[in-house]
């Protein structure tokens, strides 16, 4: 028989054995989730086909044919947009869909227990659904282009995995913020905006001044959308530049992590 | 089973924003305002802006296998918040729970439905989130369904639900909840009477199948048909522990006769009734008990108003209500501050002590507010003329006096 001790500022070990007990509970909340985006609505799904199309579109023309940037080596325009496109859609979705998880399920945390993790986790999840709709548009185009991927194109797990990484760490930092602050709402679709550009989705990294590069690295999405079109389009990826990535997704996990742990205890009372 | 030992949860509210809690959501830009404002006057937060509030303090009992207990007291003495505790939805500021045994809380039925989603899906996804596994729900999917009676429309999104039909399917999802603590909150306060009944009848199985049940309710009857023993709770202490007839009688000696009670709008900003005044007036025998009240809320509603009266052993002598009868006389609360009026007759009343309880709602859906015991009041009746009797609470034959007259023969003409 279970025996649950509860004390103030209690055990870590019970909380990650409670979060595998709940992992049920994490499938449902995801299937709930995508369940009711794309329930009775054709436009839910309509829309995970319209919006990247339309934005990769937008991209190519004023970055390729107004400002004239290159390609990678051999690579259509397109498919090099479409392929940074992926993760960044990803990540903008999960960031949002975390951040304001908590708050939108208030009713549950409030209610009922379980750790609180699995809320933004389940909501990360759901964009994955928006993101294999992306890869099947993704595969469309190279058909279209007659673009072959190497092998390297089956590494494509890890980096998606990476991607994850890089949307939960923040996501947590914003939904625990979001708990407590109400305004924190409002400042990330200015996130997600100004990402889309400081990010290399239009253009190639390769474009970037070597002497900048490892900065312009510090951004976590940088590695990520180098990955993703180092799988798919081939060439070569700037590897200090990935570890820097790499490092920075891990110290915004641990971050985002801590964060939400420490605030986790007090969500239901100011919820 | 269950071991509390010196348990106590305190709060933390800005003193002098008592009165508005529910708009207290800070804003990240509020305190980085208010970080650069004191770092500026190098003044440090003092304490005197917070305001400590003692929900739970310095609680400790012990429950053992198979125990019934009801859980009393009145409006904030801490009920809702002991049961979030050992339910881990808050922490305790200090104090330990031991907790031997899988636990199931039921502080609201159908925690997490979602209106699109149909019967079938609402009951794994509830079920889920009341800590089931799926293959225990499959197994009980027929029962569940069956209990609620919704055969029918499992397919249908539970949004198309009569209020009903919602209430009894996710009643039935928790009733078939099987832990070895169950913890629940007054839960069996909305839905039908029928269905009320098969409930409790649900509650008493649970309670005789060996298992541990932790019971809040307002309603000693139910306390006393249900429970094995009894915790009365005031202002976040454990006042009384005892065998369940002889807390409902403490707990009832204790309200106080009033004619005016004050409250403050609840956290959620749903609508509250925040004052309260009671008059009763008598003219030739015939008793008139006015009612004022002030509602408060966040946002607009309708919703119906309930009077329950009780005598003074407890016993419901009978329910007034705005809108439960009839959906179209349901108040039209605004935004702010709202006050209504009402009259009851009290003629028929029996002379002694009456408690009555208000209550805002939803008929089958929801509580919005419940204010319990808030009124009580005395009829007092002298005797018109020397044989006129009148009747009296003490006499043992109930409350109310059903008016009945003399007539010739049975019909309709008089």
């Amino acid at each position: 028989m279970p025996k649950i001790v509860i004390e103030a500022g209690h055990s870590e070990r019970q909380y990650w054995k409670d979060l595998w007990h709940f992992r049920e509970l994490f499938y449902f909340l995801a299937w709930r989730d995508i369940l009711v985006r794309y329930k009775q609505t054709l436009i839910g799904i309509a829309w995970a086909v319209i919006r990247p199309l339309l934005t990769m579109a937008i991209l190519v023309v004023v970055f390729n044919k107004l400002a004239k940037l290159p390609s990678d080596g051999t690579a259509p325009y397109p498919i090099l947009v479409f392929a940074a496109m992926l993760p960044w859609q990803f990540f903008s979705t999960s960031l949002s869909e975390a951040s304001n998880s908590l708050v939108v399920n208030s009713n549950l945390i409030s209610k009922v227990y379980f750790p609180r993790l699995v809320v933004p986790a389940s909501a990360v999840i759901t964009s994955l659904v928006d993101f294999a709709i992306s890869l099947g548009l993704l595969a469309g185009l190279m058909v279209i282009y007659q673009f072959a991927p190497t092998w390297k194109i089956l590494t494509l797990p890890l980096f998606t995995l990476l991607a994850f990484l890089a949307a939960l760490g923040p996501g947590l930092l914003m939904t625990a913020l979001n708990v407590k602050y109400r305004d924190v709402r409002y400042i990330i679709p200015f996130i997600v905006q100004i990402g889309l550009y400081i990010s290399p989705v239009g253009f190639s990294s390769s474009i970037v001044p070597e002497k900048w590069r490892l900065i312009y690295s510090l951004n976590p999405m940088v590695g990520v959308i180098d990955g993703f079109r180092w799988a798919i389009l081939g060439g070569e990826i700037y590897m200090p530049g990935f570890l820097v990535a790499i490092g920075t997704t891990i110290v915004f996990l641990w971050l985002g992590l801590n964060y939400f742990r420490k605030t986790e205890r007090t969500f239901a009372d100011v919820i | 089973m269950i071991k509390v030992e010196n348990l106590s949860k305190h709060y933390r509210i800005k003193s002098g924003s008592k009165q508005d809690t529910a708009h207290s959501y800070s804003t990240l830009r509020d305190s980085m305002a208010n970080g650069i404002k004191s770092l500026l006057s190098w003044k440090n937060k003092t304490a005197s802006e917070w305001e400590e509030f003692w929900a739970v303090r310095d609680v400790s009992f012990e429950v053992k296998q198979g125990e019934v207990v009801g859980l009393i007291g009145r409006n904030g003495a801490g009920k809702s918040t002991l049961l979030k505790l050992l339910s881990r939805i808050t922490e305790p500021s200090s104090g330990r729970i031991t907790l031997d045994g899988k636990v199931g809380s039921l502080l609201e039925v159908g925690t997490g439905f979602h209106p699109e989603l149909s019967g079938r899906e609402n009951i794994f996804l509830n079920g889920a989130i009341l800590g089931m596994k799926r293959t225990e729900i499959q197994a009980k999917f027929d029962e569940i369904v069956d209990f609620a009676g919704v055969e029918k429309f499992l397919e249908t999104p539970v949004k198309r639900y009569s209020s009903g039909m919602y209430v009894r399917l996710a009643f039935s999802v928790a009733a078939h909840l099987e832990t070895e603590i169950l913890l629940v909150d007054e839960v069996l306060a909305v839905g039908d009477s029928q269905f009320q009944k098969k409930c409790l009848q649900k509650m008493e199985n649970v309670s005789s199948s060996g298992r541990t049940v932790i019971f809040v309710s307002h309603n000693m009857s139910t306390i006393l048909s249900l429970c094995s023993r009894c915790i009365f709770l005031k202002n976040g202490q454990l006042d009384f522990d005892s065998e369940p007839r002889e807390a409902v009688r403490k707990y009832l000696e204790e309200a106080q006769p009033t004619t005016h009670f004050q409250r403050t709008l609840q956290r959620s900003g749903d609508p509250t009734i925040t004052e309260g005044r009671l008059q009763t007036n008598e003219k030739e025998g015939s008793y008139q008990i006015d009612i004022k009240v002030t509602i408060e809320s966040d946002y607009d509603i309708k919703s119906c108003i309930n009077v329950s009266t009780r005598d003074s052993m407890a016993q419901q002598v009978g329910f007034s209500s705005i809108g439960s009868f009839n959906n179209e006389e349901m108040l039209d609360i605004k935004k702010g501050k709202n006050t209504f009026c009402f009259r009851m007759d009290g003629s028929n009343l029996a002379v002694g002590s009456y408690f009555l309880s208000l209550s805002l709602s939803i008929t089958n859906v929801r509580y919005l507010d419940r204010c319990e015991d808030c009124f009580s009041f005395d009829i007092e009746k002298s005797p018109r003329t020397g044989t006129h009797r009148v009747f009296s609470q003490n006499w043992g034959l109930g409350s109310v006096e059903l008016p009945m007259s003399k007539i010739d023969q049975p019909g309709t003409e008089t």
